[in-house]
Protein backbone atom coordinates (compact mmCIF):
# COMPACT_ATOMS: atom_id res chain seq x y z
CA UNK A 1 0.00 0.00 0.00
CA UNK A 2 1.48 3.18 -1.03
CA UNK A 3 1.27 5.74 1.42
CA UNK A 4 2.79 9.34 2.34
CA UNK A 5 3.59 10.52 5.80
CA UNK A 6 5.20 14.03 6.90
CA UNK A 7 8.20 13.23 9.04
CA UNK A 8 10.21 15.50 11.11
CA UNK A 9 8.21 18.28 8.61
CA UNK A 10 9.73 15.76 5.09
CA UNK A 11 6.68 14.75 3.31
CA UNK A 12 7.82 10.69 2.70
CA UNK A 13 6.33 7.78 0.53
CA UNK A 14 6.54 4.53 1.09
CA UNK A 15 5.02 1.02 -0.44
CA UNK A 16 4.97 -0.91 2.67
CA UNK A 17 2.59 -3.74 4.01
CA UNK A 18 -0.38 -3.02 6.13
CA UNK A 19 1.29 -5.35 8.95
CA UNK A 20 4.10 -3.01 8.82
CA UNK A 21 4.45 -1.40 12.38
CA UNK A 22 4.90 2.37 12.87
CA UNK A 23 8.24 1.84 14.18
CA UNK A 24 9.58 -0.90 11.71
CA UNK A 25 8.45 2.16 8.94
CA UNK A 26 10.14 4.88 10.47
CA UNK A 27 13.61 2.68 11.10
CA UNK A 28 13.88 0.43 8.35
CA UNK A 29 12.12 2.34 5.30
CA UNK A 30 13.27 5.54 6.59
CA UNK A 31 16.49 5.05 7.99
CA UNK A 32 15.86 6.92 11.29
CA UNK A 33 16.78 4.64 13.80
CA UNK A 34 16.62 6.92 16.45
CA UNK A 35 13.67 5.37 17.83
CA UNK A 36 14.13 2.33 19.86
CA UNK A 37 12.42 -0.71 20.03
CA UNK A 38 12.10 -1.56 23.43
CA UNK A 39 9.46 -4.35 25.15
CA UNK A 40 7.59 -4.34 21.62
CA UNK A 41 4.63 -5.31 23.76
CA UNK A 42 3.85 -1.60 24.74
CA UNK A 43 4.76 -1.34 27.90
CA UNK A 44 8.29 0.69 28.47
CA UNK A 45 7.42 3.76 26.06
CA UNK A 46 10.62 3.46 23.87
CA UNK A 47 9.30 3.79 20.78
CA UNK A 48 7.45 6.83 21.55
CA UNK A 49 6.78 9.09 18.31
CA UNK A 50 4.63 12.31 18.16
CA UNK A 51 1.18 11.82 15.90
CA UNK A 52 0.02 15.11 15.17
CA UNK A 53 2.50 16.44 18.22
CA UNK A 54 0.76 14.09 20.46
CA UNK A 55 2.76 11.00 21.50
CA UNK A 56 2.07 7.10 20.84
CA UNK A 57 4.02 4.28 21.05
CA UNK A 58 4.83 3.22 17.26
CA UNK A 59 5.18 -0.72 17.93
CA UNK A 60 1.10 -0.49 18.43
CA UNK A 61 0.51 1.55 15.51
CA UNK A 62 0.64 0.54 11.88
CA UNK A 63 2.45 2.50 9.38
CA UNK A 64 -0.54 2.94 6.80
CA UNK A 65 -2.48 4.44 9.96
CA UNK A 66 -0.02 7.23 9.44
CA UNK A 67 -0.29 7.81 5.87
CA UNK A 68 -1.24 11.65 5.72
CA UNK A 69 -0.24 12.73 9.18
CA UNK A 70 2.82 14.42 11.13
CA UNK A 71 5.69 11.72 12.87
CA UNK A 72 7.68 13.80 14.87
CA UNK A 73 10.63 11.42 15.80
CA UNK A 74 13.77 11.85 18.21
CA UNK A 75 15.51 13.31 14.85
CA UNK A 76 13.07 15.90 14.40
CA UNK A 77 13.94 17.57 17.88
CA UNK A 78 17.17 19.60 15.94
CA UNK A 79 16.81 23.14 15.86
CA UNK A 80 19.06 23.84 13.15
CA UNK A 81 21.26 21.17 13.86
CA UNK A 82 21.58 22.10 17.10
CA UNK A 83 20.17 20.16 20.08
CA UNK A 84 17.28 21.86 21.06
CA UNK A 85 16.17 23.01 24.74
CA UNK A 86 15.34 19.54 25.44
CA UNK A 87 18.32 17.82 24.06
CA UNK A 88 20.52 20.16 26.07
CA UNK A 89 18.98 19.64 29.55
CA UNK A 90 19.07 16.07 28.95
CA UNK A 91 22.71 16.04 28.22
CA UNK A 92 23.30 19.22 30.85
CA UNK A 93 21.48 17.40 33.33
CA UNK A 94 22.52 13.43 32.99
CA UNK A 95 19.05 12.45 31.75
CA UNK A 96 19.91 9.74 30.65
CA UNK A 97 22.83 6.81 31.11
CA UNK A 98 22.42 3.95 28.56
CA UNK A 99 20.36 6.15 26.30
CA UNK A 100 17.95 3.70 25.39
CA UNK A 101 14.71 5.27 26.64
CA UNK A 102 15.79 8.73 26.14
CA UNK A 103 14.31 9.47 22.88
CA UNK A 104 10.81 8.70 24.55
CA UNK A 105 11.18 10.30 27.27
CA UNK A 106 12.85 13.36 25.22
CA UNK A 107 9.67 13.76 23.08
CA UNK A 108 6.82 13.11 26.06
CA UNK A 109 9.09 15.52 27.57
CA UNK A 110 8.43 18.12 24.50
CA UNK A 111 4.74 17.39 23.83
CA UNK A 112 4.18 18.51 27.92
CA UNK A 113 6.10 21.14 27.74
CA UNK A 114 4.46 22.39 24.39
CA UNK A 115 1.10 22.21 26.47
CA UNK A 116 2.32 23.46 29.47
CA UNK A 117 5.11 25.55 30.07
CA UNK A 118 5.83 25.14 33.80
CA UNK A 119 5.13 21.83 34.46
CA UNK A 120 5.30 21.20 38.00
CA UNK A 121 7.31 17.72 39.45
CA UNK A 122 4.32 15.73 39.92
CA UNK A 123 3.26 16.73 36.00
CA UNK A 124 6.36 15.58 34.81
CA UNK A 125 6.42 12.37 36.74
CA UNK A 126 2.52 11.54 35.37
CA UNK A 127 3.82 12.24 31.92
CA UNK A 128 6.66 10.32 31.80
CA UNK A 129 4.70 7.41 33.48
CA UNK A 130 4.10 5.44 30.85
CA UNK A 131 7.95 5.48 29.93
CA UNK A 132 10.08 3.02 31.89
CA UNK A 133 13.66 3.81 32.41
CA UNK A 134 15.80 1.02 34.81
CA UNK A 135 18.93 3.31 34.82
CA UNK A 136 18.69 6.62 36.28
CA UNK A 137 15.69 5.90 39.05
CA UNK A 138 13.93 8.71 37.00
CA UNK A 139 15.33 11.78 39.28
CA UNK A 140 17.28 13.44 36.40
CA UNK A 141 14.75 12.71 33.61
CA UNK A 142 12.56 14.21 35.86
CA UNK A 143 15.09 17.86 36.36
CA UNK A 144 16.13 17.54 32.43
CA UNK A 145 12.39 18.12 31.44
CA UNK A 146 11.93 20.83 34.10
CA UNK A 147 14.68 23.05 33.12
CA UNK A 148 14.18 22.22 29.41
CA UNK A 149 11.13 23.82 30.17
CA UNK A 150 12.80 26.91 32.02
CA UNK A 151 14.99 27.32 29.21
CA UNK A 152 12.36 27.22 26.81
CA UNK A 153 10.55 29.96 28.90
CA UNK A 154 13.30 32.03 28.85
CA UNK A 155 14.20 32.14 25.06
CA UNK A 156 10.38 32.58 24.36
CA UNK A 157 11.02 36.15 26.44
CA UNK A 158 13.96 37.04 24.71
CA UNK A 159 14.26 39.70 21.42
CA UNK A 160 13.58 37.50 18.51
CA UNK A 161 17.31 38.62 17.54
CA UNK A 162 18.39 37.35 20.21
CA UNK B 1 6.79 -9.09 16.28
CA UNK B 2 4.84 -8.96 13.29
CA UNK B 3 1.05 -10.13 13.05
CA UNK B 4 -0.03 -12.19 10.55
CA UNK B 5 -1.28 -10.70 7.14
CA UNK B 6 -4.05 -8.92 7.00
CA UNK B 7 -6.44 -7.20 3.85
CA UNK B 8 -6.72 -3.59 5.14
CA UNK B 9 -9.53 -1.68 4.85
CA UNK B 10 -10.06 2.25 5.84
CA UNK B 11 -13.58 3.56 6.36
CA UNK B 12 -14.27 7.00 6.00
CA UNK B 13 -18.17 6.65 6.84
CA UNK B 14 -20.53 5.18 8.99
CA UNK B 15 -21.89 3.01 5.90
CA UNK B 16 -18.26 1.53 4.67
CA UNK B 17 -17.91 0.05 7.68
CA UNK B 18 -20.89 -1.53 8.13
CA UNK B 19 -20.91 -2.49 4.64
CA UNK B 20 -17.31 -4.11 5.49
CA UNK B 21 -18.64 -5.71 8.27
CA UNK B 22 -21.40 -7.03 6.49
CA UNK B 23 -18.78 -8.86 4.08
CA UNK B 24 -16.27 -9.88 6.03
CA UNK B 25 -17.96 -10.54 9.12
CA UNK B 26 -16.40 -13.57 11.44
CA UNK B 27 -12.72 -12.61 9.60
CA UNK B 28 -12.84 -9.21 10.17
CA UNK B 29 -11.72 -6.92 13.43
CA UNK B 30 -12.57 -3.34 13.74
CA UNK B 31 -9.30 -1.38 14.34
CA UNK B 32 -9.85 2.04 16.91
CA UNK B 33 -6.54 2.70 18.99
CA UNK B 34 -5.46 -0.38 18.44
CA UNK B 35 -3.96 -0.74 22.00
CA UNK B 36 -5.10 -4.00 22.54
CA UNK B 37 -5.98 -5.50 19.27
CA UNK B 38 -2.60 -5.00 17.88
CA UNK B 39 -0.53 -6.55 21.03
CA UNK B 40 -2.82 -9.59 20.68
CA UNK B 41 -2.31 -9.43 16.63
CA UNK B 42 1.87 -9.36 17.34
CA UNK B 43 1.26 -12.08 19.45
CA UNK B 44 -0.59 -13.66 17.21
CA UNK B 45 -3.61 -14.56 19.72
CA UNK B 46 -5.60 -12.75 17.26
CA UNK B 47 -4.83 -12.95 13.27
CA UNK B 48 -7.97 -11.21 11.52
CA UNK B 49 -8.01 -11.76 8.01
CA UNK B 50 -9.33 -8.26 7.42
CA UNK B 51 -8.93 -4.96 9.27
CA UNK B 52 -10.96 -2.42 9.38
CA UNK B 53 -9.73 1.09 10.46
CA UNK B 54 -12.42 3.33 11.69
CA UNK B 55 -10.31 5.92 13.25
CA UNK B 56 -11.02 8.68 10.62
CA UNK B 57 -14.82 7.82 10.39
CA UNK B 58 -15.90 11.57 11.52
CA UNK B 59 -18.80 11.62 14.17
CA UNK B 60 -18.12 8.87 16.97
CA UNK B 61 -15.24 10.72 18.67
CA UNK B 62 -18.34 13.17 20.40
CA UNK B 63 -19.40 13.48 24.03
CA UNK B 64 -22.83 14.70 24.49
CA UNK B 65 -25.56 14.89 26.96
CA UNK B 66 -29.04 14.08 25.34
CA UNK B 67 -32.41 12.53 27.23
CA UNK B 68 -30.93 12.42 30.88
CA UNK B 69 -28.01 10.13 29.32
CA UNK B 70 -24.74 10.97 28.48
CA UNK B 71 -23.89 9.56 25.05
CA UNK B 72 -19.78 9.04 24.55
CA UNK B 73 -18.96 8.21 21.19
CA UNK B 74 -16.86 4.62 20.24
CA UNK B 75 -13.70 6.40 19.15
CA UNK B 76 -13.38 8.93 22.28
CA UNK B 77 -9.88 8.37 23.57
CA UNK B 78 -8.96 7.86 27.12
CA UNK B 79 -7.29 10.93 28.04
CA UNK B 80 -10.27 13.25 25.65
CA UNK B 81 -12.88 10.85 27.94
CA UNK B 82 -10.89 12.09 31.24
CA UNK B 83 -10.52 16.03 30.20
CA UNK B 84 -14.54 16.32 29.17
CA UNK B 85 -16.16 18.67 31.23
CA UNK B 86 -19.42 17.21 31.47
CA UNK B 87 -17.41 13.97 32.38
CA UNK B 88 -15.78 15.81 35.39
CA UNK B 89 -18.70 17.98 36.59
CA UNK B 90 -21.57 15.17 36.67
CA UNK B 91 -19.92 11.42 36.60
CA UNK B 92 -17.75 11.13 38.73
CA UNK B 93 -17.59 7.10 38.18
CA UNK B 94 -16.00 7.52 35.14
CA UNK B 95 -14.01 10.85 35.69
CA UNK B 96 -12.06 8.22 38.20
CA UNK B 97 -11.65 5.76 35.87
CA UNK B 98 -10.50 7.39 32.68
CA UNK B 99 -6.93 8.40 34.39
CA UNK B 100 -6.25 5.09 35.49
CA UNK B 101 -6.85 3.30 32.44
CA UNK B 102 -2.90 2.18 30.94
CA UNK B 103 -0.65 4.83 30.90
CA UNK B 104 -0.55 8.20 29.51
CA UNK B 105 0.69 7.40 25.73
CA UNK B 106 -1.93 4.64 25.50
CA UNK B 107 -4.65 6.30 26.54
CA UNK B 108 -3.95 9.37 23.69
CA UNK B 109 -5.11 6.51 21.12
CA UNK B 110 -6.91 3.91 23.31
CA UNK B 111 -10.69 4.06 23.10
CA UNK B 112 -14.13 3.46 25.01
CA UNK B 113 -15.78 1.22 22.14
CA UNK B 114 -12.60 -0.34 21.52
CA UNK B 115 -11.87 -1.15 24.96
CA UNK B 116 -15.26 -2.28 25.50
CA UNK B 117 -15.52 -4.50 22.56
CA UNK B 118 -12.17 -6.14 24.14
CA UNK B 119 -13.96 -7.28 27.31
CA UNK B 120 -11.26 -7.96 29.08
CA UNK B 121 -11.77 -8.96 32.83
CA UNK B 122 -8.88 -6.57 33.57
CA UNK B 123 -10.33 -3.73 31.60
CA UNK B 124 -11.54 -0.65 33.99
CA UNK B 125 -14.19 0.70 31.91
CA UNK B 126 -16.19 -2.55 31.83
CA UNK B 127 -16.69 -2.27 35.77
CA UNK B 128 -17.52 1.37 35.60
CA UNK B 129 -19.77 0.95 32.76
CA UNK B 130 -21.79 -2.44 34.84
CA UNK B 131 -21.76 0.28 38.40
CA UNK B 132 -23.21 2.77 35.73
CA UNK B 133 -25.74 1.02 34.42
CA UNK B 134 -24.77 2.04 31.25
CA UNK B 135 -25.60 0.36 27.57
CA UNK B 136 -24.05 0.24 24.37
CA UNK B 137 -25.63 1.13 20.76
CA UNK B 138 -25.10 -2.06 18.21
CA UNK B 139 -25.05 -0.51 14.52
CA UNK B 140 -25.45 -2.87 11.76
CA UNK B 141 -25.92 -2.31 8.06
CA UNK B 142 -29.24 -5.20 8.66
CA UNK B 143 -30.65 -4.33 11.66
CA UNK B 144 -29.87 -0.59 12.56
CA UNK B 145 -29.71 0.17 15.98
CA UNK B 146 -29.91 -1.71 19.14
CA UNK B 147 -29.23 -0.57 22.38
CA UNK B 148 -27.81 -2.99 24.95
CA UNK B 149 -27.40 -3.34 28.73
CA UNK B 150 -23.46 -3.46 29.74
CA UNK B 151 -24.03 -6.40 31.60
CA UNK B 152 -25.46 -8.39 28.35
CA UNK B 153 -22.65 -7.21 26.57
CA UNK B 154 -20.10 -8.05 28.10
CA UNK B 155 -20.23 -12.41 28.04
CA UNK B 156 -16.52 -13.90 28.72
CA UNK B 157 -13.36 -13.17 28.50
CA UNK B 158 -13.02 -11.10 25.66
CA UNK B 159 -16.54 -12.13 23.88
CA UNK B 160 -19.39 -10.12 23.68
CA UNK B 161 -22.92 -10.45 22.36
CA UNK B 162 -21.85 -7.71 19.37
CA UNK B 163 -22.57 -9.99 15.87
CA UNK B 164 -19.93 -10.30 13.72
CA UNK B 165 -21.80 -7.54 11.48
CA UNK B 166 -21.96 -4.94 14.26
CA UNK B 167 -20.15 -2.13 15.04
CA UNK B 168 -20.31 -0.81 18.58
CA UNK B 169 -21.18 3.10 17.88
CA UNK B 170 -22.02 4.49 21.00
CA UNK B 171 -21.87 4.30 25.23
CA UNK B 172 -25.01 5.76 26.96
CA UNK B 173 -25.29 6.54 30.78
CA UNK B 174 -27.43 7.22 32.83
CA UNK B 175 -26.79 10.71 34.38
CA UNK B 176 -26.60 10.53 38.21
CA UNK B 177 -29.55 12.68 39.89
CA UNK B 178 -28.80 15.10 43.05
CA UNK B 179 -27.19 13.84 45.66
CA UNK B 180 -24.84 11.32 44.16
CA UNK B 181 -21.33 10.23 44.54
CA UNK B 182 -18.77 7.76 42.99
CA UNK B 183 -14.94 6.59 42.34
CA UNK B 184 -13.10 4.13 40.87
CA UNK B 185 -10.48 2.40 43.04
CA UNK B 186 -7.43 0.40 41.53
CA UNK B 187 -4.77 -1.78 42.57
CA UNK B 188 -2.05 -2.06 39.84
CA UNK B 189 1.78 -2.97 40.37
CA UNK B 190 3.07 -0.14 38.20
CA UNK B 191 1.44 2.26 36.40
CA UNK B 192 0.40 0.81 32.91
CA UNK B 193 0.02 -2.83 34.35
CA UNK B 194 -3.22 -4.39 34.64
CA UNK B 195 -5.31 -4.08 37.26
CA UNK B 196 -4.41 -6.55 40.41
CA UNK B 197 -7.96 -5.24 41.55
CA UNK B 198 -10.46 -2.21 41.12
CA UNK B 199 -13.61 -1.37 41.69
CA UNK B 200 -16.17 0.38 40.71
CA UNK B 201 -18.65 2.46 42.76
CA UNK B 202 -21.59 4.81 41.57
CA UNK B 203 -23.61 5.58 44.28
CA UNK B 204 -26.93 7.73 44.39
CA UNK B 205 -28.81 8.75 47.59
CA UNK B 206 -32.17 9.57 48.48
CA UNK B 207 -33.53 10.91 51.63
CA UNK B 208 -30.32 10.61 52.95
CA UNK B 209 -30.47 6.67 52.58
CA UNK B 210 -29.17 4.66 49.85
CA UNK B 211 -30.65 5.12 46.73
CA UNK B 212 -29.18 3.01 44.36
CA UNK B 213 -25.85 1.56 44.41
CA UNK B 214 -23.63 0.28 41.54
CA UNK B 215 -20.86 -1.94 42.75
CA UNK B 216 -18.41 -3.50 39.77
CA UNK B 217 -15.40 -5.50 40.04
CA UNK B 218 -12.00 -5.94 37.78
CA UNK B 219 -9.60 -8.54 37.59
CA UNK B 220 -11.27 -10.89 40.01
CA UNK B 221 -13.63 -12.73 37.63
CA UNK B 222 -13.86 -13.95 33.96
CA UNK B 223 -15.20 -10.62 33.07
CA UNK B 224 -16.14 -7.75 35.10
CA UNK B 225 -18.43 -8.62 37.68
CA UNK B 226 -21.14 -6.74 38.96
CA UNK B 227 -21.56 -7.09 42.67
CA UNK B 228 -25.50 -7.34 42.79
CA UNK B 229 -25.99 -9.07 45.84
CA UNK B 230 -23.32 -6.27 47.76
CA UNK B 231 -25.69 -3.88 46.02
CA UNK B 232 -29.25 -5.22 46.83
CA UNK B 233 -28.05 -5.79 50.68
CA UNK B 234 -27.33 -1.68 51.10
CA UNK B 235 -30.10 -0.50 48.74
CA UNK B 236 -32.40 1.55 51.09
CA UNK B 237 -30.30 1.47 53.81
CA UNK B 238 -28.73 4.38 56.06
CA UNK B 239 -25.15 4.95 54.36
CA UNK B 240 -23.32 3.59 57.23
CA UNK B 241 -19.79 2.30 58.08
CA UNK B 242 -21.67 -0.98 59.11
CA UNK B 243 -23.59 -0.97 55.98
CA UNK B 244 -20.55 -0.56 53.73
CA UNK B 245 -18.75 -2.99 55.38
CA UNK B 246 -21.58 -5.20 54.85
CA UNK B 247 -21.57 -4.45 51.14
CA UNK B 248 -17.76 -5.35 51.14
CA UNK B 249 -17.95 -8.54 52.27
CA UNK B 250 -20.69 -9.48 49.92
CA UNK B 251 -18.59 -8.43 47.08
CA UNK B 252 -15.53 -10.36 48.23
CA UNK B 253 -17.45 -13.32 47.84
CA UNK B 254 -18.60 -12.54 44.48
CA UNK B 255 -15.18 -11.62 43.31
CA UNK B 256 -13.06 -15.21 42.11
CA UNK B 257 -10.09 -14.36 41.50
CA UNK B 258 -6.92 -16.48 40.61
CA UNK B 259 -3.81 -16.51 42.52
CA UNK B 260 -0.93 -14.98 39.93
CA UNK B 261 2.42 -13.04 40.41
CA UNK B 262 -0.12 -9.96 41.54
CA UNK B 263 -0.99 -11.86 44.68
CA UNK B 264 -2.93 -14.44 46.30
CA UNK B 265 -6.38 -15.19 46.01
CA UNK B 266 -7.19 -14.33 49.24
CA UNK B 267 -5.59 -11.36 48.94
CA UNK B 268 -7.25 -10.44 46.00
CA UNK B 269 -10.79 -10.83 47.90
CA UNK B 270 -9.54 -8.91 50.34
CA UNK B 271 -8.44 -5.85 48.49
CA UNK B 272 -11.92 -5.97 47.08
CA UNK B 273 -13.54 -5.81 50.42
CA UNK B 274 -11.29 -2.84 51.61
CA UNK B 275 -12.10 -1.22 47.99
CA UNK B 276 -15.72 -1.50 48.36
CA UNK B 277 -15.63 -0.37 51.79
CA UNK B 278 -13.50 2.28 51.19
CA UNK B 279 -15.15 3.49 47.75
CA UNK B 280 -18.25 3.92 49.08
CA UNK B 281 -17.11 5.66 51.88
CA UNK B 282 -15.98 8.41 49.45
CA UNK B 283 -18.98 8.37 47.19
CA UNK B 284 -21.35 9.01 50.20
CA UNK B 285 -18.77 11.74 51.09
CA UNK B 286 -19.12 12.87 48.20
CA UNK B 287 -22.98 13.13 47.61
CA UNK B 288 -23.12 14.92 50.67
CA UNK B 289 -20.45 17.61 50.27
CA UNK B 290 -22.46 18.15 46.82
Amino acid sequence: MQITVTVNGTARTADVEPRMLLVHLLREEFGLTGTHIGCDTSGCGACTVLLDGTPVKSCTMFGVQADGREITTVEGLLEGGQPSAMQAAFKEHHGLQCGYCTPGMMLVGQALIDRNPDPSEEDVRWAISGNVCRCTGYMNIVTSIQAAAEATREAAAQPASA
Amino acid sequence: MLPSRFDYHRADTLDEALDLLATHGDDAKVLAGGQSLIPMMKLRFAYPGHLIDINRMPGLDQIAEQDGELRIGALVRHNALAASDVVQAKHPTIAATAPQIADPIVRNLGTIGGSLSHADPAGDLGSTMLATGASVVLTSKARGERVVPIGEFLVDTFTTSAEPDELLTQIRVPTPGAGSGGTYLKLERKIGDWATVGVAVALTMSNGAIGRAGLALTGVGLKNIEATDAEHAIAGAEPTDEAFAEAGRKAAAAASPVADVRGSEEYKRHIVEVYVRRGLAQARDAARAA
